[in-house]
């Protein structure tokens, strides 16, 4: 019946794999099983392999298109050079949850029905937490918690509208839909939360900077962009994700400029990119939609690179902090110089694999004469070479010197970091390599000069502001409010209060209770006395002499008598 | 600063020698625009130096939003474990 393995399968075994085998075999397990990965994704064709009865139900667990291979692939290629970096480091379970959680981004990136997309959407949920909860610290497994309600809350979201459409419809195929009934709006913001869409941007920075320093290069990479495919897949041209997007450029910038954290900043400025896909994915043209795909392919090498250079540095120093260190280019030249690629990358330097790709989405714009839209992703541009592209190693590798001399990333995370240099500078100077494979034809030239000096006088003008503006972005130790204060600390200190006045409710009626109680058993008493004792019965209860008795009866007696004859 | 400091990255001359430079390159850049019409798409991003003023005008406002809102948002990094050992 199987005329072919499902790709994501590959993980999931790889994933039980390295839980039971030990050493070099585990080594092998961990490096060749993405590769196989890689090669069966290219197998898979377009149109739907094959369906399975499920249920009252034909599911298609294998659907190939030109999108869906790219992200597929990037997906796969992801899980190698993420197990390159982390297979000394990371606990084998971690590896185990990151293969499986890289196993349920490749298996929604093939997903042909809406049902099996939530399957292996749920099955991201589970792993990515077990990765943040990986951590190890108190802090890990606080932010996991968080971490878990909120999908578990966006899984529920989607999977009601995902009911709502196939009870209403009949259909639960993947096709475009608009955000115009009850069903849908669920299923769209299900789908945003896991882009880390407002209101709920704050899961994101909150839990992957708490992952270990392998774990959150694999968080880099999965959760957001199955949810930007998703929306390419079905909510392509909804107007309102061109502001949700524009939100989400902005917020990240803001948040990163003012953040301490090293991996947080990285982690905010992962929604300001986000942010740029899902304006494109608004806009909707072909062109847009080329841009969405190719800055989520290009997007994941570059961010996970940041982040395996920031993880680099919190594995030698155990630092987390731009206060603590500083000055590591000395000893580091290697992390640097790739933090550096990737900080240039995520700028859209031309040359890099950002400028040839976020500029598709910035023509998008300008072709839909969209002016607000194109000049706030021009400022967005700019922002970001400020937040990221230079903030993040000039506070890293340069500014003061802390006095730490930690060696330099060890071999196999120096290779990994690498790979993926040489892919950024790869797709920014030859981006036809990566322009054949995305959904539409591509009819864009990247290098016009005009265009370049634009970009290049915007950026390096930024980076004019960013050296002037220095004594205005003093690193402080602080954390920065977001929208989860509203659930972490009003909603906390509401049932703290809640709870607190339903035990003096309870105390309250507990003592009224308890003092009715009390004049019962006295009224009871004084009537019926407290035991058999004579001298203290009650009333009713004591003893009388037989005389007294005898006159009662007869005065009772006499009264019903004269009752009678009156 | 010690001997070992002298990385010649961090020396004050060519910090200086990279301030140079690094005028250098912004001041061509926007004299290229000479040479280099800059069409841009509408308009107003095709004028001289609009790249230049834009991008630095552009982080200019987000440092002061993010230095104002700061204010707001901003807190101890311990915030919210205190909140949680009051539990």
């Amino acid at each position: 019946m199987l005329e072919m393995l499902p790709p994501a399968l590959i993980l999931v075994a790889a994933a039980a794999l390295i839980g039971i085998v030990r050493g070099h075999l585990r080594t092998a397990v961990v490096l060749l099983a993405p590769l196989l990965t890689l090669w069966l994704v290219w197998q898979v064709e377009d149109g739907v392999a094959y369906t399975v009865p499920f249920l009252d139900y034909q599911i298609e667990p294998l659907e190939g298109s030109a999108v869906r291979r790219l992200f597929a692939t990037i997906f796969a290629l992801m899980a190698f050079v993420g197990g390159l970096y982390a297979y000394r480091i990371a606990k084998w379970y971690e590896l185990v949850a990151g293969y499986a959680y890289a196993a349920g981004a490749v298996g929604v990136s093939f997903a042909g029905d809406l049902i099996t997309l939530f399957i292996f959407w749920e099955f991201m949920a589970l792993f990515s937490t077990i990765v943040v909860w990986c951590g190890g610290t108190p802090e890990a497994r606080a932010a996991g918690i968080r971490y878990v309600i909120m999908h578990l809350a966006g899984g529920i979201l989607l999977k009601v509208g995902i009911e709502g459409v196939a009870v209403h419809t009949g259909s639960i195929d993947i096709q475009p839909l608009l955000a115009s009934n009850f069903d849908t709006w669920l299923m769209l913001i299900g789908i945003l939360i896991n882009a880390a869409a407002p209101p709920v941007s704050a899961w994101l920075s909150d839990a992957y900077p708490n992952a270990s320093a392998s774990g959150s290069v694999f968080l880099s990479a999965f959760t957001t962009k199955t949810a930007v495919l998703t929306l390419i897949l079905l909510f392509p041209g909804e107007t309102m994700l061109i502001y949700i997007g524009l939100y989400m450029v902005m917020y990240g910038i803001i948040y990163a400029l003012l953040e301490n954290d090293i991996r947080r900043i990285l982690a905010y400025s992962i929604v300001n990119q986000v942010g740029f896909m899902v304006t494109a994915i608004g806009i909707g043209t072909e062109m847009a939609l080329n841009g969405a795909a190719a800055h989520a392919f290009a997007h994941i090498v570059y961010k996970a690179l940041l982040f395996m250079s920031a993880g680099v540095v919190v594995y030698r120093t155990g630092m987390n902090r731009c206060t603590d260190v500083g000055g590591l280019f000395r000893t580091m030249p290697l992390t640097a110089i790739c933090g550096i690629i990737g900080a240039l990358a995520i700028s859209g330097f031309p040359l890099t694999s950002g400028f040839t790709t976020k500029t598709m989405i910035s023509q998008a714009a300008a072709d839909g004469g969209l002016v607000t839209v194109y000049m706030l992703l021009a400022a967005a541009s700019a922002g970001v070479f400020l937040h990221a592209g230079i903030k993040f190693p000039w506070f890293v590798f340069f500014q003061k010197d802390s006095g730490l001399r930690p060696k330099d990333a060890p071999w196999n995370m120096g290779a990994a970091m690498v790979i993926f240099s040489v892919v950024c500078i790869l797709l920014g100077v030859m981006p036809e390599l990566l322009y054949q494979y995305l959904p539409y034809e591509v009819d864009y030239v990247p290098y016009k000069a005009d265009k370049v000096l634009f970009y290049l006088q915007l950026l390096m003008f930024s980076g004019l502001a960013f050296f002037l503006l220095l004594p205005l972005m003093q690193r402080t130790l602080t954390i920065s409010l977001d929208t989860d204060w509203f659930w972490r600390v009003v909603l906390f200190r509401l049932s703290v209060w809640l709870i607190a006045v339903g035990g003096k409710l309870r105390e309250q009626i507990t003592g009224i209770l308890a003092s009715l109680g009390v004049s019962l058993k006295g009224l009871a008493e004084r009537l019926f006395g407290a035991g058999s004792d004579t001298e203290k019965a009650g009333a009713f209860a004591r003893a009388t002499p037989i005389g007294t008795t005898a006159i009662w009866i007869a005065v009772l007696l006499s009264a019903y008598v004269l009752v009678y004859y009156v | 600063m010690s001997q070992q400091d002298d990385h010649w990255l961090v020396r004050p001359s060519s910090i200086k020698l990279m301030w140079w430079m690094f005028g250098g390159v912004l001041v061509g850049l926007v004299l290229l625009q000479l040479v280099i019409k800059v069409k841009g798409y509408f308009g107003v991003d095709g004028w001289f130096g609009f790249g230049a003023a834009f991008g630095f005008l552009a982080c200019l406002a987000m440092v002061l939003v993010a230095k104002g809102l700061g204010y707001v948002l901003k807190r101890p990094e311990d915030y919210y474990a205190e909140d949680d050992s009051n539990a």
